[in-house]
């Protein structure tokens, strides 16, 4: 279970870390929509309708990091797995 | 029929012809838009209003005796962060259950200058946000597009009318966090304002 949780804790920062990277490495707050940027050319006008668009922030990024430490501070409770040793 | 009895119809159609046209501004392509922005630790809050309604009474002929009022319906304003939306909307900021609305409302135009289609001007109006209203004056432009509405909306036919406005506000004023928040939230807010109106013959 300790090796197991562990586990859990670096893949959770990987992830984190990757996602971040992937959508552009955002210094901001996370982004949930962006504005849709498109010009109606009758008008001159800019659509800023929001549409669906995921951009990971630095609050992602310490959620990430708060998770991954609780697995990791979970994984303390448990005790390494004896190994059986024999004498000879 | 003589000549003087024709003067009273010539007089009707020319007035007729002259008449400010009302333009409504609830845009079925939903592409207008309010943009606002406002300093804040770590980066910059962008955000939009989509949910615009209202006329405004334009005269080609007389581009200063133009009036109106526009609407900002509070609920349409998002910001692409969902928690800084959420408390946006909340009662401790806008409170979009309690005030609904944000208006302007055209009183008066100076400083008019018309260049073929285009008219800029200060605007002078009323500014209603968080139930507080207050008189301001600011920097418009109005763009005439004559029988231009078939281009955007196909089946109708009729005229344009684009308003630009560009100016900022203090939220104090509009008693939002009054005195509160200021090393998080910058009490300085710039306004955006794009949008069409359509008036259909």
């Amino acid at each position: 279970m300790k090796k197991i949780l562990q586990l859990l804790a670096v893949l959770v920062l990987v992830a984190a870390g990757a996602t971040w990277l992937a959508t552009g490495a955002h210094v901001g707050w996370t982004k949930i929509s962006r504005p849709n940027g498109t010009l109606d050319e009758v008008t001159g006008i800019v659509d800023q309708t929001p549409v669906p668009c995921f951009v990971a922030g630095v609050d992602f990024l310490g959620a990430s990091a708060m998770v991954a430490g609780l697995l990791a501070g979970a994984s303390l409770f448990f005790r390494n797995k004896k190994t059986n040793t024999t004498k000879n | 029929m003589k000549l003087i009895h024709l003067i009273p119809l010539i007089s009707l159609a020319a007035a007729a012809y002259a008449a400010p046209e009302t333009f409504d501004f609830k845009d079925p392509k939903g592409v207008n838009n309010a943009v606002f922005k406002l300093d804040a630790p770590l980066e910059s809050i962008n955000g939009s209003a989509s949910g615009i309604s209202g006329t405004v009474s334009f005269d080609p002929e007389n581009p200063a005796a133009t009036t109106g009022k526009i609407i900002v319906a509070t609920e349409s304003l998002t910001v692409p962060n969902p928690l800084q939306k959420e408390h946006m909307h909340s009662a401790n900021w806008l409170d979009a259950a309690k005030y609904p609305e944000i208006t302007f409302e055209a009183k008066s135009f100076a400083n008019v200058t018309t260049a073929t289609n285009v008219t800029t001007a200060d605007v002078t109006g009323t500014f209603t946000l968080h139930g507080v209203s207050k008189g301001m004056t600011a920097p418009v432009s109005l763009t005439y597009l004559k029988d231009k509405l078939g281009d955007r909306l196909p089946n109708l036919k009729g005229d344009l009318l684009v308003i630009r406005a560009h100016f900022s506000i203090n939220r104090e004023d509009f008693n939002i966090q009054k005195g509160q928040n200021l090393d998080k939230v910058s009490t300085n807010i710039d306004l955006t304002l794009n949008i069409a109106g359509a008036c259909a013959r």
